[in-house]
């Protein structure tokens, strides 16, 4: 068919049109690491939202076995009470991720529109709110968690709000210097002289192009609010029993490491593959979300 | 009543000194009292070289830059007090083409989505099919909609950048070097372009550049900038057939001409020095320490004014004190000779016969 090798005049582009979804959700299944990450990362979901509930036996459950290490009946082993280490790290992991999502959201969405407004308007507006942002950044942070947990404290998204309420002036310095750097450019200048308003400018220009950077930043917060929040838990602060969180139960099994490792160790992983994953998801969705980025991905 | 009257403006930079308590030790004169006025469907080209403020002037006439002082009247209003929400309204009626297309334009956003920005920020409305008029208004492929800037060519960029000015149907656009980005072969598509546009929708351009040609090409009439003021202002055609300030002399001097027996006897107006700096200008008529015909009476103490002079084409206008008499060949410029710098003067130049290294031949 030799017409269809002609390319017809008024289409110069011979690639197949997608939409901007479409062609987002390609970029990212080239990103292989990112692939298997959300995999895991799905696996991990419904291992402690849905697992919790099949498991044969329940988190705060004694079960007559102390002390004993993985076996098939108990793969994570028990603590010295007896109880089902797997099933107290599922309930860890159910509760270590909302805080540390919650966390991660929150802070970036309110680090992000402060610290993108500062920058953009500069001059007394972005003195004033950075010098609120460095007040926040002074507060020795576990002592202020400490403090407000504990009056507070108790249940996770109350955790999570303390822990937001710090990390979010650390998104706004990120942001700001993001947004310092590009409201010089001339597509700014172009969108202002088009008749933009500021809240169009930021909220479609600046954020978006900032967007790299903030999102390698919120997988760096997800994993620091589990730390924070491990660190909460340990001095008593944090996630209080019978609720728990992956971080008490690593404190929890300081003392065993000689005797009982697997008590250490097992939610100590669950928290290397949270913070993992989340770290190559943001980085896909980084690539994925930058339209020049073409290169295909081993 | 004339589209735009810009009245002496003045865009004036402080330079400030000192970390803690910042002070300013002076000011960038960068354009310094300019007048000038556009008529509906004209188009007005601005040349100058690097530095004279020609972009400066554009940008505070779309109150891009804060003007220091002075008055825009855009369709009788002045856009210069306009602040705000209103200011913002404004836009609508005039707008800019960048000089770099690609950076001017935003990369996440694809041209459907820039295309719109404009037509929101005014409420205007036509839809998908006024977006596709204005894709082929200026000749980009078909399917250009979804696509973004880095996927298309610089010319290609450019055009988007100039249907972007058009999608909320502006009077006026201000050009700034809208060609200079691009390959030669590319410009002359894009200013037929942008001469095909005014034609069809009646549009006022003020074109930046420092190109000569091109501001030929396109221009009914030409103002020349020289650091900050403009100093000869005419009609296209009159301005080339027959420059008469001393720096416009100097610049069409410069101009290559394609015979190249003409271009043997081509007489090149040299200047002395550089351009002064924008923050201490000189005294007086801002080109008296590079013109060849600066006379010692008032060249160095009074700024001289744009004024017609008698027997010139209407509109040609010029700042010059001695415009009539350096037309009339009564004062004949000072001999600027393209001095040697004998480089070898001064250095032993009997070195070794075969030396090897600058030190050799120096003998150290």
């Amino acid at each position: 068919m030799p017409e269809t090798l002609v390319k017809s005049p008024d289409r110069e582009f011979t690639v197949e049109e997608r939409s901007q979804a479409q062609l987002v959700f390609r970029r990212f299944l080239q990103h292989r690491a990112a692939v298997v990450s959300l995999c895991v990362f799905v696996v991990l979901i419904l291992l402690a939202y849905v697992g919790g509930w099949l498991w044969k036996y329940d988190a705060g459950q004694y079960t007559p076995d102390n002390s004993v290490p993985p076996s098939w009946d108990h793969p994570f082993g028990t603590d010295s009470a007896g109880r089902d280490q797997f099933a107290q790290v599922l309930r860890g992991t159910r509760i270590s991720l909302q805080v540390s999502v919650s966390v991660a959201i929150l802070a970036t969405l309110v680090g992000t529109l402060w610290g993108s407004v500062a920058g953009y308007f500069g001059g007394w507006v972005d003195t004033l709110m950075m010098r609120i942002s460095d007040l926040v950044l002074t507060l020795p942070l576990i002592a202020v968690a400490a403090m407000l947990a504990h009056n507070f404290g108790g249940s996770w998204y109350l955790i999570a709000l303390v822990i937001a309420a710090l990390y979010w002036a650390y998104v706004s310095r990120v942001a700001r210097g993001v947004v310092l750097s590009l409201r010089e450019k001339e597509f700014v200048e172009a969108a202002k002289a088009l008749g933009a308003s500021d809240t169009r400018i930021i909220l479609r220009h600046l954020v978006p192009n900032a967007l790299g950077s903030i999102l390698v930043n919120l997988t760096i917060l997800v994993a620091l609010a589990i730390l924070l929040e491990t660190s909460l838990s340990y001095l008593g602060f944090g996630v209080t029993p019978p609720d728990t969180s992956l971080g008490l139960l690593v404190s929890e099994a300081q003392t065993a490491l000689t005797t009982r490792p697997w008590l250490f160790y097992f939610p100590g992983l669950f928290i290397i593959i949270i913070a993992l994953t989340i770290n190559f998801i943001g980085d896909g969705l980084r690539d994925a979300f930058d339209p020049q980025q073409t290169k295909v991905r081993q | 009543m004339s589209l735009l009257e810009v009245e002496d403006l003045a865009v004036h930079f402080p330079i400030t000194q000192g970390t803690l308590v910042s002070r300013t030790v002076g000011h960038v004169y960068a354009v310094d009292g300019v007048s000038l006025t556009i008529e509906q469907g004209e188009t007005y080209g601005l040349v100058g070289e690097s530095g004279c403020g020609k972009s400066t002037l554009g940008r505070a006439i779309l109150k891009l830059t804060e003007p220091t002082r002075g008055s825009v009247r855009f369709d009788g209003r002045d856009v210069a007090a306009l602040k705000g929400e209103e200011l913002r309204k404004a836009r609508r009626r005039f707008q800019m083409v960048f000089q770099d297309p690609l950076s001017s334009l935003d990369p996440r956003q694809s041209v459907e989505s820039l295309l719109q920005e404009g037509m929101k920020a005014h409420g205007l409305t036509g839809g998908h099919a006024r977006l596709q008029e204005l894709v082929d208004a200026v000749g980009l492929p078909k399917g250009s909609l979804r696509r973004y800037p880095h996927e298309f060519s610089g010319g290609q960029r450019q055009r988007i950048g100039i249907a972007r000015a058009l999608c909320v149907e502006p009077d006026l656009i201000v050009a700034d070097e809208p060609v200079s980005a691009l390959d030669v072969s590319v410009q002359a598509q894009v200013l037929n372009l942008l001469s095909r546009l005014q034609a069809e929708l009646g549009l006022t351009y003020l074109v930046i550049a420092h190109d000569l040609a091109v501001v030929r090409h396109v221009s009914d009439r030409v103002g020349v900038m020289y650091l900050g003021g403009i100093v000869e202002e005419a009609p296209a055609g009159d301005l080339y057939a027959d420059p008469q300030h001393p720096y416009t002399k100097a610049l069409l001097s410069a101009v290559p001409t394609p015979d190249p027996e003409a271009e043997d006897r081509r007489e090149r107006i040299l200047l002395a020095g550089d351009l002064p700096s924008p923050a201490a200008p000189p005294s007086g008529c801002r080109f008296h320490t590079r013109c060849p015909w600066r006379q010692a009476d008032r060249c160095a103490t009074e700024r001289p004014e744009l004024r017609q002079l008698e027997g010139a084409p209407a509109g040609h206008r010029v700042a010059c004190h001695h415009a009539e008499a350096i037309k009339a060949g009564t004062i004949r410029p000072h001999e600027v000779d393209a001095t040697l710098v004998d480089e070898a003067a001064g250095f032993p130049v009997d070195g070794p016969d075969h030396a090897s290294s600058v030190q050799e031949i120096l003998g150290r």
